[in-house]
């Protein structure tokens, strides 16, 4: 690839002071780095990974309406927690996680436990328990 | 108090670290230098393991291997550490800055506070390099960025005991004595060549390597059958992230080599690797062409120019390219 035609596509990188550099050939044939603002083909692979995320999360989000599943497990899903992961980072164990994720479970958390969920998914404990954001 | 540590953008994270640490200790070479002797170039795809519910794909050798790697290489000695408690792994990281060394740590992603929010997965091999502190924030020398940057003690301590796959658990890596004499650069380049022709060519699982390109190449021409449109073309898009995500320097890694086969040729006085470098960078085109087109069929999902069984074609091409030219150059080696 020639320095010219490094894509300069402005993905998500743009505006902070982070960027995708590539080893790209000058005039003489000679590999330069060269800093580049993002690739479409790329920042559509981003966007089709979190159009899926998030439709996921919004069937998530109708379970919990409908009264099938609690808010922290639309909070999981927006944040891509699995279990796994809340469970290492909150030290709270898989078993209990799930019981949680259910709205009967959920009702019944104390509030140091909430505490330790908001901590490992860096929230206030009143994000937590609504629905949005 | 601040080391005086230049900061120089790179390609990727782990190579960027190791030369500009390298770099502090006064042995300048490029970061193509560094993924070529560390024999950074790779390709694996990990059907039986699963992240986000995705097979695992990757262009790059295990995280960690490249700085082992070179600096063994270049005879320089480096200490690494692990922790189970968290306050120790800030402690040691502190007195290693005390006394002037700038000291590499190893992180997840989903809490770095300058990444954008779209590149923050769980993904937990990031690198950095710690350079300064004052009063409780740390700069931070990231080689994907283009100046330096800043991190909180709880924003760092959070990212260095991120959780997920790959807990990096604080690992931290530094240099304990710098190298003495001039390092054989001629020596660790051939090794790292060959070592590099070994690991795409001759593992004996399908899994890694050209063979893993391959296993790619067949399992992708079913992938729609088998599993769904959907799941499909999020897996296509996988590649896509994992082929030109931050920090590959252009298809998957393959342009940075190209690069370092042209320095190769120049440092060794062969004229042989700048003909294997440009099919090295015709290579790297054909990843770009087949990123293009993958993200034409995950995008468009009723394109009939191109279709898995196309793009499974263009892998299969790929692959026999790759088998080539790595063959020759341990031909031309030996």
């Amino acid at each position: 690839m020639k320095i010219e035609e490094v894509p300069q596509d402005d993905g998500y990188l743009k505006d902070t002071n982070l960027r995708d550099i590539y080893y790209a050939l000058d005039n003489d044939g000679k590999y330069r780095q060269v800093a580049s603002t993002g690739w479409t083909p790329k920042t559509e692979a981003l966007n089709l990974t979190w159009e899926l995320i998030s439709e996921e999360a919004e069937t998530i989000r109708q379970d919990v309406l409908a009264g099938r599943k609690s808010p922290l497990a639309y909070h999981m899903a927006m944040r891509l927690f699995t279990v796994g992961i809340l469970a290492s980072y909150s030290g709270i164990s898989r078993k209990i996680i799930k019981k949680h994720m259910q709205p009967k479970g959920f009702e019944r958390i104390d509030g140091a436990t909430l505490a330790k969920y908001a901590v490992a998914m860096n929230m206030s404990i009143e994000e937590l328990k609504k629905l949005d954001g | 108090m601040k080391i005086d540590f230049k900061h120089n953008p790179g390609a990727h994270c782990e190579s960027g670290v190791t030369v500009n640490m390298l770099r502090f200790y006064g042995v300048a070479i490029s970061e193509p230098l560094a993924l070529g002797i560390g024999a950074g170039l790779f390709f694996s795809y990990m059907p039986f393991i699963h992240l986000h519910g995705m097979p695992v794909f990757s262009f790059r050798s295990l995280p960690g291997h490249i700085f082992s790697r070179v600096m063994k290489h270049l005879g320089i000695k480096v200490n690494k550490r692990r922790f189970l408690n968290r306050g120790a792994s800030m402690q040691a990281l502190d007195k290693l800055l005390e006394k002037g060394i700038p000291v590499g740590v190893v992180v997840g992603v989903f809490y770095l506070t300058y990444f954008p929010k779209e590149y923050r997965f769980h993904f937990n091999a990031h690198n950095l390099c710690v350079i300064g502190k004052e009063d409780d924030v740390y700069t931070v020398s990231d080689p994907v960025s283009l100046t330096l940057n800043e991190l909180s003690a709880a924003d760092l301590l959070r990212v260095r005991f991120a959780k997920g796959t790959y807990p990096p658990m604080g690992k931290m890596y530094w240099v304990k004595h710098p190298p003495a004499v001039t390092p054989n650069l001629k020596k660790a380049i051939l090794n790292g060549i060959k070592h590099n022709c070994k690991r795409m060519l001759d593992i004996p699982i399908p899994y890694f390597g050209v063979k893993g390109i391959y296993l790619l190449a067949k399992h992708l021409r079913r992938w729609e059958q088998r599993l769904g449109e959907r799941k499909a073309a999020l897996c296509l898009a996988q590649v896509v992230r994992m082929l030109e995500e931050i920090g590959t320097g252009g298809a998957g890694f393959r342009y940075m080599y190209a690069a370092f086969l042209q320095e190769a040729a120049a440092i060794l006085n062969n004229p042989a690797y700048l003909r294997f470098s440009d099919d090295m960078t015709s290579i790297g085109d054909l990843w770009r062409d087949f990123a293009c087109e993958a993200a034409r069929r995950f995008k468009n999902r009723n394109d009939q120019l191109c279709t898995y069984e196309q793009l499974s074609e263009k892998l299969t091409q790929i692959a026999d390219r790759e088998k080539n030219l790595f063959s020759r150059i341990r031909q031309h080696i030996s």
